[in-house]
């Protein structure tokens, strides 16, 4: 075996890198510098995710199992970006009682997830990608189970754990239909070739609809979103923000990957209609169940089944725009996401406090905060000049492009949505600013990792917009994967 | 170089302001900063106004002046594309007044001055932006910027039922821009090439010249932008927004509502609208003669029977932007001309207005006009402010209202057909209501006896309450008394647009 295969792995190695730092020195250090550890992890990680930017190259490895070419660096290093803020912001919380005793097993689990996620993103083989998806996923469940005295945070973790076997075992009877279709290959190229090949049978469709439930599960997509309520809220507000921002992200291109690859050929026959009435259900539900809620975590939670819809017009778009668009939104929606829920830590390690009721007359005492809030939903609800707004209609660019009537009214919709989504994301606004009671959250300092993460945020809302170039350099990288046939099946 | 471009400025004051905003801490370090900006603001639209005008002499008959093109997103073919004429330059100069005369009838805003100004600066840079720019993409942008700040400046600083107000506006506003949105998609996606090679084109010269959007196409993007930018414009029946929110919103925000933003609807309607879908404009125009018939009448009736001085005006509103919209689509040049008049008239009477009730409410705590009276030998100054915006608004010769209403009944009427003739008719009857509502509070409010004897105590304008209303009172009479400025200033910018529908049929 050819070792050097292994050096086109770059950004797992990193993180595999980082991890095993972390582990020896949880694992060896005198009890009294246990508490480097934290500093230690974001400055490797920091390291990895400059490292990222750097890894342009095109190459595979194990016979084809693995490949890496500029775009899935690109996306990888994306989320690695995300991830570090979550680190950043989660440093105040894992110092607290809950988290000190076991710090460094925290970041092991989250490096763990991440090179799972990167698997995913990479795999060509669907061997490689079980094994992604599923190291993406259960360490993910005791994360969610993190806060070890709170009943909430187990509850969540259980409901997370069955839900995640449950989309994988659906995923893998999806998968082995689609083996039985092929000539007993399970490279997304042999199995592409036989559905082309092959007529449109039930047996495919009930594939597809397998794989696509599997997928919608692991992304929240209406109908399979019911988990994603109670986890999100039971579970540490850190998990909540890496579980809706990164592991969604990673989801979405992986899903990406899977339906363009492996199911090009039936995009028109199959899964276009499919995906049309997944989104129309997974934007109109998520928002209209958002209204209602009145805990913050919640509330983001049923937000971020709508931005899931969202994100789910890059793939139906199906070209290089859509797949540019729907990195770019990640990215957006990672800065915007991250800022909502960096408040809502900062609020919460604090006070406690997390209903929106509680978050009445906060600019009172903290205007800071109240201010990064607003950036960050007026963001997520798409106002200019911040980025959610150039991301949202960029997205909507990508999708309107092939012209079909269908593709319009889908946008139509989503449109109407987006001012579904205003109407709640003002009503945070709305308790901050407007409410005339006296305010519940007394005035304090955040801690300084905290103030840092929101400073990042805030910055990328504003900047990630108006700095075209970022779009430019993503559409590059897209670009150089649909002429290295990314969409060759589309036709 | 970006900034050597004149029209750019427009928008770098305002950017300037938020900055030197956000690191105020005085009040007085506050309006230092507004007045700095917004005069400077109006120094550089009353040299573009000038500066236009001698380049018109001079036979400059280039479509658009000051044009400049800087590539945004290269993938799309994004570009910041500015460029002015005739109809955009008066908006800039009608803007920089209002933005003018509303800092200083905020002179004394509390709470959170500073905030409130962050949003007003923001709303301004929205304003200003719109109307420089001739790119769909852009222009859409700061459509959405202006928007948006309304519902803080409402919700915050408002008075009544002010969070249901904002919301209602808000939401109603935005469901407008989706619809237009996606109008705007369309026409992208069919705009033709452009003129740098691109497949694509988002500059609405471009797009009009090419002319490639089919029939079809222009049959379903008409109706989006129309109804998109009509919401702004108060068209019957998505007007609901304008009367809440201009009654619960603070005095500087309902005369920058109803002065420029509202214009916005106006302006957009005729640039995208009319201009890039010249066939549907021709063959759909009727479906929005009779609703902006219906807006005419429908809001001077509703005006008749509020007792609400805030209220009053804004149907009043309603019933004059409808007409700014119902002489667009009467698709000639005389009706358009005073379209555009009736848009400066509008802009600058209900800013008037709205300052004025601003300032009565402030000292009697009422807008209720059954509970008021006599007002005039209490503050003469105010009450005879008061009077001129009336008589303005019901178009007495030498006022701004005559000459746009007008020239919109004589455009109008050119179209000879039945359809046409029974709408106009119809339109001009709402001068007769407009005399009834108007007169009607004047009477009450300011002549007779004295309602409440608490009032008497009341005292007169202060001196930036007097230099904000004959700002505003000196633009009106200006533009009633030498109207041919205002119609040189737009004549040319007609010819492209009627030459396009002509061609259309």
């Amino acid at each position: 075996m050819n070792y050097a295969q292994f050096l086109t792995m770059q950004q797992e190695l990193g993180v595999l890198a980082v991890f095993l730092i972390v582990f020896l020195f949880d694992t060896f250090c005198g009890k009294n510098s246990r508490s480097a550890v934290t500093p230690l992890a974001i400055v490797c990680f920091a390291a990895v995710t400059i490292y990222g930017f750097f890894c342009t190259g095109t190459g595979e490895a194990f016979g084809g199992m693995y490949v890496t070419s500029p775009v899935i660096s690109c996306i990888k290093s994306i989320l690695n970006l995300g991830a570090l803020i979550v680190l950043i912001q989660a440093v105040p919380w894992i110092n607290s009682e809950e988290g000190s005793v076991r710090r460094g097993e925290f970041y092991e689990l989250l490096f763990v997830t991440l090179f799972g996620m990167y698997l995913m993103i990479s795999a060509r083989h669907f061997l490689l990608f079980i094994i992604g998806l599923e190291s993406a996923s259960l360490p993910l469940a005791a994360m969610v189970a993190f806060n070890k005295n709170k009943y909430e945070s187990h509850e969540a973790a259980v409901k997370y754990m069955f839900t995640a076997i449950f989309s994988s075992a659906i995923l893998m009877m999806g998968l082995s239909f689609v083996y039985a279709l092929s000539n007993g290959s399970l490279y997304f190229a042999d199995l592409a070739e036989s559905i082309a090949l092959g007529s449109n049978s039930v047996l495919l469709v009930t594939a597809i609809a397998f794989v696509i439930a599997g997928f919608g599960f692991k992304l929240s997509l209406v109908p399979f979103h019911l988990w994603t309520a109670d986890v999100y809220q039971g579970a540490p507000t850190t998990v909540t923000s890496y579980l809706s921002v990164i592991s969604k992200g990673s989801a979405a291109f992986a899903f990406l990957v899977v339906l363009a690859q492996v199911f090009g050929a039936v995009y028109s026959d199959i899964w276009e209609w499919m995906m049309y009435a997944l989104i129309i259900a997974t934007i109109t539900i998520g928002n209209l169940f958002a209204i209602r809620q009145r805990n913050m975590k919640r509330f983001m939670a049923f937000s971020s089944v709508s931005q899931a819809g969202y994100i789910m017009l890059g793939i139906v778009a199906a070209n290089v725009l859509g797949m540019t668009s729907m990195i770019f939104y990640i990215l957006v929606y990672i800065f915007s996401n991250l800022g909502v829920f960096g408040v809502i830590q900062a609020i919460e390690n604090k006070t406690g406090y997390v209903s929106m009721d509680d978050y009445r007359g906060l600019h009172k005492t903290n205007p800071w905060l109240s201010f990064a809030m607003t950036l960050a939903v007026f963001s997520l609800a798409g106002i200019p000049p911040f980025a959610g707004f150039f991301s949202k209609i960029l997205i909507f660019t990508g999708a309107t492009e092939s012209g079909s009537v269908a593709l319009y009214v889908l946008v139509l919709i989503a449109l109407i949505n987006t001012i579904i989504s205003l109407y709640y994301y003002l009503l945070v606004v709305k308790a901050m600013w407007i409410s005339p009671e006296e305010p519940v959250v007394p005035a304090f300092r955040s801690a300084c990792t905290e103030r840092f993460g929101l400073w990042i945020c805030c910055a990328g809302i504003i900047f990630l917009g108006l700095i075209s170039c970022i779009y430019g350099w993503i559409y590059g990288v897209s670009e150089i994967a649909a002429t290295e046939g990314f969409f060759a099946l589309l036709g | 170089m970006i900034l050597q471009n004149i029209l750019i400025w427009f928008v770098i004051i305002p950017l300037i302001m938020l900055a030197g905003l956000a690191l105020c801490k005085k009040m007085t370090q506050i309006r230092t900063v507004m007045v700095v900006c917004s005069v400077a603001l109006l120094a550089i639209a009353g040299w573009l106004c000038v500066d236009f005008l001698a380049q018109r002499a001079a036979g400059n008959t280039a479509e658009m002046l000051y044009t400049g093109n800087w590539m945004w997103y290269a993938p799309l073919n994004i570009k910041l594309s500015v460029g002015v004429d005739g109809i955009s330059v008066l908006m800039l100069m009608l803007s920089a007044v209002i933005v003018f005369a509303g800092t200083i009838a905020s002179w004394k805003i509390s709470p959170l001055p500073r905030n409130f100004f962050l949003w007003f600066a923001l709303l301004s840079m929205g304003v200003f932006g719109f109307f420089i720019t001739i790119d769909i993409f852009t222009m859409f942008m700061f459509y959405e910027v202006a928007l948006i700040p309304m519902y803080l400046l409402i919700g915050v600083w408002g008075t009544g039922r002010k969070e249901y107000s904002a919301m209602k506006l808000t939401l109603m506003l935005m469901g407008g821009s989706a619809f237009l949105m996606l109008g705007l998609l369309g026409i992208y996606w069919h705009s033709g090439p452009s003129a740098d090679g691109a497949a694509h084109t988002w500059n609405i010269l471009e797009i009009a010249h090419n002319g490639a959007i089919e029939k079809g196409w222009q049959y379903f993007l008409f109706p989006m932008t129309f109804v998109g930018f009509g919401v702004l414009g108060a068209m019957f029946p998505f007007h609901t927004w304008s009367p809440d929110g201009h009654a619960c919103a603070p005095t500087a925000v309902s005369m920058l509502h109803a002065g420029v933003l509202m214009k916005l609807g106006g302006y957009g309607c005729f640039r995208i609208a009319i201009y890039l879908l010249p066939q549907a404009a021709n063959d759909l125009a009727w479906i929005f003669i009779i609703l902006t018939g219906i807006s005419i009448v429908y809001g001077a009736f509703s005006a008749c029977v509020q007792t609400d001085l805030k209220y009053i005006n804004a149907y009043s509103s309603v019933s004059h932007c409808g007409m700014v919209l119902f002489a667009i689509l009467m698709l000639n040049t005389t009706a358009m001309t005073g379209a555009i008049m009736q848009m400066l008239s509008h802009g600058l009477m209900t800013a008037l207005f709205f300052a004025l009730i601003g300032m009565i409410y402030g000292r009697t705590h009422t807008r209720d006009i059954r509970k008021m009276g006599g007002l005039m030998q209490i503050m003469p100054y105010l009450g005879v402010c008061y009077m001129i915006a009336g008589f303005a608004s019901l178009g007495l010769p030498g006022l701004s209202g005559f000459v746009a209403e007008m020239t919109i009944f004589f455009g109008s009427f050119q179209n000879a057909d039945l359809f046409h003739r029974i709408f106009v008719i119809a339109a001009t009857c709402s001068i007769v209501i407009t005399a009834v509502y108007i007169l009607r509070v004047v009477g009450k409010l300011l002549l007779g006896p004295v309602f409440d004897d608490h009032h008497r105590q009341l005292t007169d304008a202060t001196w930036w309450e007097r230099l904000s209303t004959i700002t505003l009172i000196v633009c009106i009479a200006a533009i009633g008394c030498f109207p041919n400025w205002i119609n040189e200033t737009i004549q040319h910018s007609f010819l492209p647009i009627i030459e396009n529908l002509k061609a259309a049929i």
